[in-house]
Order: C-alpha cells, then sequence, then structure tokens
C-alpha cells in the first residue's frame, strides 16, 4: 500500500450521463479547479465512482475526515449536511451501498472504528438517461461547492488553530 | 399462453402483496403477489425496468466514443458493456482479429471484471443468507452480520473485489471510465511493473477462490434436501463456449442446451443470433422475454449466467476450476447442478476460474507487447458478444457512413434470464408462502431466489432516497392495511 493519505477524502458518486445523477461528480471537478493546492499539498484527495461498494471502506484507512457526495430526491434544497454513523443495509442486490453501509463494512474488515464522516446530498431532480444537469441542480450545486469550500476553509483554520494551542501548552509545558 | 401462476384467473377479490425492493429514479423493479383470503398464491409477477433509452443515448454517436459511451449504461458491470461494444466496434472498423496483446488485455480486463463482480456478489450480497438462514434475524442477516460471526469471509470478500477492480484499472487505464479497450484492439498493455504489483497477489486470490468453492459445497452438504429444492425448476440454457467446448467467458459460438443437457444448437457464429433468439413482449412487463427461435416462447425460454455456463461447457480450461466443475455435475448424482442455489456454487466456480485466468495471463509476455491495433476493410454492422458475470451480453450496432451510429439493440442479461427468474419465484411461492401468513422471512425467500440471478436494474442511477425495500399488503378494495418499509430515507 501506499503511505500516508490524504487526511481529507471527498467521496462522490454518480453517473455523468443520468441528469442530476451527475451532482456528484460535477461536485468533484468543481472543486477540483478550486481546491488544487490542497490537493497538490496531500491535504485532500477527490475520488468518485458511480456508486459506493463495499471495498470503497478501504479508501477510508488512514483519514481524518471523510465526506460523501451524492445527489438526492429527498432532501431539503439546496443541500444537506448530515453526519453519518456505521448502519447496516438490507438489500437484495449488488447494485449499491449507502454510506453508512460502507462504514460498517470498514468496521467489520478493520475492527475499528471508521473516520468521522459526513453526507453532502444535493438536491436532484431529473434523471433521465442522457439528458444535461439540470437548471434548479446546477444552483444547488453552486451553493454546496461553496458551502464545501467554506467549511474546508474553517476546518484547516481550526486545525491551525488547535495546532498553535497544543505548542503554546508545550512551550508553557 | 401464460405460464403457472403468472396471471389469476379470478384476480377480483384477491390481496396484492408488492414486494417493491428498488424505486429507482426512472423506474422501479417490483415483485407482485396475488393472494386470495385463506393466503393461497394465485399470482406472482417478477417486474423489471429495461434499459430503455439507452439505444437512443446511443445514437448520433460517432462509433469510436461507443465503447466509453456505454459504460454509463451500467455502473455495476461497465466493463462488460465497456468490451461488447468494442467488439462490435471492432467489426465496424474490419479488425477481424485483434492482436495478442489486445486480445489478451481485454480478457485480462474482462477475468477483473468477473472477480470482482462474482466477488461481491457471494461475499457481501448472498453469504448472510446462507450462513444465516432465508428467515433468520433480519438485523443479523447482512454482511455486518457475516463480518461479525465470520471476520475473515467479510474481509475476502472486500480484498477479491479491491484486487478485481485494481485489474481493471491497469488495463483500462482508469478506475471508472476506463478508456483502455478501443475499435481494433486496446490503447494501452501492461506496464512491467503494473504486472509485478497484480503477480505478487494473485496466488492469495487463487486461494481464497478455492476456499470460497468449498464453502458453498459445505452449504450444501450441511442442507442437501432444501438447497437443492429451493425454487428449482427446468429450464434450458444459453452460453458461449470455445471451438474445442471449453467455457469462455470473453468470445466464441452460442451452444444452448434443453433440461436434460441435450445439445440443440452448438458453436453457432454469434452475428446471426437473430435466427436463433427471439424476444416475446407480455402487457405486464416492460422488459421482453427472450426464447429460441426454433421451439418457441412457451418452450424456448433459457436461463444464463454462471450455472447455464459452468454446465454448459465441455471444460473448464484452468485446471482448479476445472476440477471443482466435475465435482459440482457429479454432486449428489447431477442434482445440485440442476438447482436454483446452484448458481452461488458456480459463481464461485467461476471466481476460481478468473483468478486462475488472470495468474496465466500475467506470465504471458503477450500483456506487455506493443502490438496493440489492427484495422480493416470498414463495415456498416457490428455485433459483439460476450459472458458478462449475469450472462450473455449482445451489442448490436449499425453505423453510418458519417462514422454515427444509426441503430442500436442491446439485449443484457438480465432481460435473457426473465422468464427463468418469474419460474423461480413462482416455485419458491408454491413451496413456502402458499397458504401460509406472510412474515419477512417468508417474503425474503423471493428476494433469495432473485438474488441468485442479481438482476441489473439500470443501476447507473442510484440518488440517496430511492432505495427502499417496501412491502404492500392491500385489501380487495385496494387500501393498504399494513406495509413495511427499509432501506430508503424518504
Amino acid at each position: 500500500m501506499a503511505g500516508r493519505v490524504a487526511p481529507v477524502l471527498v467521496f462522490a458518486c454518480g453517473n455523468p450521463s443520468r441528469g442530476d445523477d451527475a451532482l456528484g461528480p460535477a461536485f468533484i471537478a468543481r472543486v477540483e479547479a478550486l481546491l488544487a493546492d490542497e490537493i497538490r499539498q496531500g491535504e485532500l484527495e477527490l475520488l468518485t465512482d458511480f456508486q459506493l461498494q463495499a471495498e470503497h471502506a478501504l479508501d477510508l484507512v488512514g483519514r481524518e475526515q471523510v465526506v460523501f457526495v451524492d445527489a438526492s430526491v429527498a432532501c431539503v434544497a439546496p443541500f444537506a449536511w448530515t453526519e453519518v454513523q456505521p448502519a447496516r443495509d438490507v438489500t437484495w442486490s449488488t447494485h449499491v451501498m449507502s454510506p453508512a453501509a460502507v462504514l460498517a463494512t470498514f468496521r467489520a474488515i478493520d475492527d475499528r472504528e471508521p473516520p468521522p464522516c459526513r453526507v453532502l446530498a444535493i438536491r436532484g431532480r431529473a434523471f433521465e438517461l442522457g439528458a444535461p444537469l439540470s437548471a434548479p441542480a446546477a444552483d444547488h450545486l453552486a451553493a454546496a461547492v461553496d458551502f464545501f469550500v467554506g467549511w474546508l476553509a474553517a476546518r484547516a483554520g481550526g486545525r491551525a488553530a488547535a495546532g498553535a494551542a497544543v505548542a503554546d501548552e508545550s512551550r508553557c509545558g | 399462453m401464460t405460464f403457472d401462476l403468472e396471471t389469476a384467473a379470478n384476480p377480483q377479490g384477491l390481496r396484492r402483496v408488492a414486494i417493491d425492493p428498488v424505486s429507482r429514479v426512472e423506474g422501479h423493479g417490483k415483485v407482485t403477489l396475488l393472494l386470495d383470503a385463506d393466503d393461497r398464491v394465485h399470482q406472482v409477477r417478477l417486474h423489471i425496468v429495461e434499459f430503455r433509452g439507452f439505444e437512443k443515448f446511443i445514437q448520433g454517436r460517432p462509433y469510436w466514443e461507443v465503447p466509453v459511451m456505454v459504460q454509463r449504461l451500467c455502473g455495476i458491470c461497465p466493463v462488460s458493456h465497456h468490451l461488447a461494444a468494442s467488439k462490435a466496434m471492432d467489426q465496424i472498423v474490419g479488425a477481424r482479429k485483434v492482436t495478442p496483446t489486445a486480445d489478451k488485455i481485454r480478457r485480462l480486463m474482462h477475468f477483473g471484471q468477473i472477480l470482482q463482480s462474482h466477488a461481491l456478489h457471494f461475499f457481501h450480497l448472498c453469504s448472510p443468507d446462507l450462513l444465516f438462514g432465508f428467515d433468520s434475524d433480519v438485523a443479523k442477516r447482512n454482511i455486518v452480520g457475516v463480518a461479525q460471526a465470520h471476520p475473515d469471509i467479510a474481509k475476502r470478500g472486500v480484498l477479491l473485489r479491491k484486487y478485481g477492480q485494481e485489474v481493471i484499472r491497469m488495463t483500462a487505464g482508469k478506475r471508472v471510465h476506463g478508456t483502455g479497450s478501443v475499435p481494433g484492439g486496446v490503447n494501452k498493455s501492461l506496464a512491467e511493473s503494473e504486472r509485478a504489483a497484480l503477480l505478487k497477489d494473485v496466488y492469495q486470490m487463487i486461494a481464497w477462490s478455492r476456499d470460497a468453492v468449498r464453502l458453498v459445497k459445505e452449504l450444501f452438504e450441511k442442507n442437501l434436501a432444501f438447497y437443492e429444492a429451493f425454487g428449482r425448476f427446468r429450464a434450458n440454457s444459453l452460453c458461449l463456449v470455445r471451438g474445442d467446448g471449453a467455457m469462455d467467458l470473453y468470445h466464441g459460438g452460442l451452444r444452448a442446451r434443453d433440461a436434460d443437457g441435450k445439445t440443440l444448437f452448438d458453436h453457432v457464429e454469434y452475428s446471426t443470433y437473430w435466427d436463433y433468439l427471439l424476444e416475446d413482449v407480455k402487457p405486464w412487463s416492460y422488459m421482453k422475454f427472450p426464447f429460441l427461435r426454433s421451439l418457441g416462447p412457451d418452450e424456448g425460454w433459457y436461463r444464463v449466467g454462471p450455472l447455464a455456463r459452468v454446465a454448459g461447457c465441455d471444460f473448464i480450461p484452468t485446471p482448479l476450476a476445472d476440477r471443482e466443475r466435475q465435482d459440482f455435475l457429479a454432486y449428489d448424482g447431477g442434482n445440485a447442478a440442476g438447482a436454483t442455489l446452484g448458481y452461488h456454487w458456480a459463481r464461485m466456480i467461476e471466481m476460481l476460474h478468473a483468478a486462475e485466468g488472470i495468474k496465466d495471463l500475467l506470465h504471458d509476455d503477450d500483456i506487455t507487447g506493443s502490438e496493440l491495433m489492427t484495422r480493416g476493410e470498414r463495415a456498416g454492422r457490428g455485433i459483439g458478444m460476450i459472458e458478462a458475470p449475469r450472462g450473455t451480453l449482445i451489442h448490436h450496432y449499425r453505423v453510418n457512413e458519417d462514422d454515427q451510429v444509426v441503430r442500436a439493440n442491446l439485449i443484457v442479461s438480465t432481460t435473457h434470464n426473465n422468464q427463468a427468474m418469474n419460474e423461480a419465484i413462482r416455485q419458491v411461492a408454491r413451496q413456502y408462502l402458499d397458504g401460509k401468513k406472510l412474515t419477512e422471512g417468508l417474503l425474503n425467500h423471493i428476494e433469495v431466489a432473485i438474488r441468485c440471478f442479481d438482476p441489473c436494474l439500470s443501476c447507473a442511477t442510484h440518488a440517496l432516497g430511492r432505495m427502499p425495500l417496501a412491502v404492500e399488503l392491500v385489501d380487495a378494495d385496494g387500501r393498504v392495511v399494513d406495509e413495511l418499509a427499509r432501506g430508503g430515507d424518504e
């Protein structure tokens, strides 16, 4: 396996050719352009796939924070930002796993708690094969990207402040 | 004609139970049962949304884009569509025979797909049912329950799957939306570093695959009568085989056999498939019902996939898998090989074959070769056929003089298995549901039968909040008297 992994992983799901199902990959494309420095410095990694599967639990190893991004037909527009805990899926098909189930798989195979995870669910409306992103979904995407960039900056700021506090403490000691 | 339990004679006054496992944004698949006041089953139907709109999606595209574009049809087996489309487009560019390097890189990619798909299916979808029982505690009957009770099994499933994905990434060039296979060949071979990385773990994958075959065999041994009887039905079968009768998941001629193993046709050139296969339609389903033309729709339906292939070939061209095939076919006088749950055993034999096949190809210097492309006389029609993880997959295209696709026809594995899946769940309904009060465990028996085939449900769309399993009991007046939902967040 490779050495150090980026502490923050963003894992987006979706099919670029199914209308608003493209919200996940489109989010990755926007963030990749906006946060090129963070990616280059190894602070952030972006991954995308059609849907979540069991082996994606291995992508969580060594992370400090994971964010799953997906289109949603259930959340309130423009997006929902929620914590996710490991939970079991009861399913009949191999075709998809929920973020919670991926965390549960991580815990099952690694015998450790998964890293903290959040889901950024972006409201979509139309999912026809071959359709472009709908206009409302494009607006929701922009709002979600702005939010995420701000959240990541605040997180980095918080870590820097915490780091400074630790350094101060050690100096005091 | 309709089949037994396909259509109730007098549907008025019957209770309708819908097992609605997947409600997707573009449609949904579900099972409906019609029961009378005494819980006797009168009608059972599996409805699955077909890949409608795919042909239109592809029309107008330049032919060279198609092998990449079709991966967006299905998020679970994109490699199968990638390769079937590439094979069809080989004919368009006149590549009657691709180079040895191209052929072997594509086969390697396909084995990677078979390995990862079969591992996911068995370890993460079906093993909870098989290890804990079909009507065991639903809270335990999932992969997390398996991991707690059998930690090595869950971990091996993930690592086998991951290995298969790595084979795909190295041969297709990318983790998803790979571009490795192109009309006329491939655009990359394997680097020595990639070859070495895959060789490092391949023997472990073979060992774990052998263990998986043994595990299924043990499960049969423990509960033989039940396993052999569960959802059992007689059917014709269809698969591709190599010229010498060997299993060949990438290329071959069509072979059909009847339920007794008698050959109906053999080594048929697949580019003439329409002379042998036709599709029936039913008013209650969007999905067509393929059948063997010579036998007609009532007698000519068939099954495809691992069970059809393992039982249908003359041998498997890798030694460990062939030994397991012989054991499987001889087991209990051949009865296991006719069981619906035999799909799992056959699937693990194929997984072992894929692992062995990967090992053999990694030792073949052609996979690092530089002769990647072939060209020939341009044609207007291309047909590609492949044995995808779930069964035979057909891609058929017409391309105009401007290089645009003007017509496309796809027949996917799940469509081939349509009648077979309906037969399996009707048999389960007769065996376990008829006259009994419905419980979650009993309804799970229906799902267990469906899982044997792992039907594909236009799976490339998966938005959060649209994957509930809902069971509704509706009275004779159409009122919902009880319901149960799980898995969605709406």
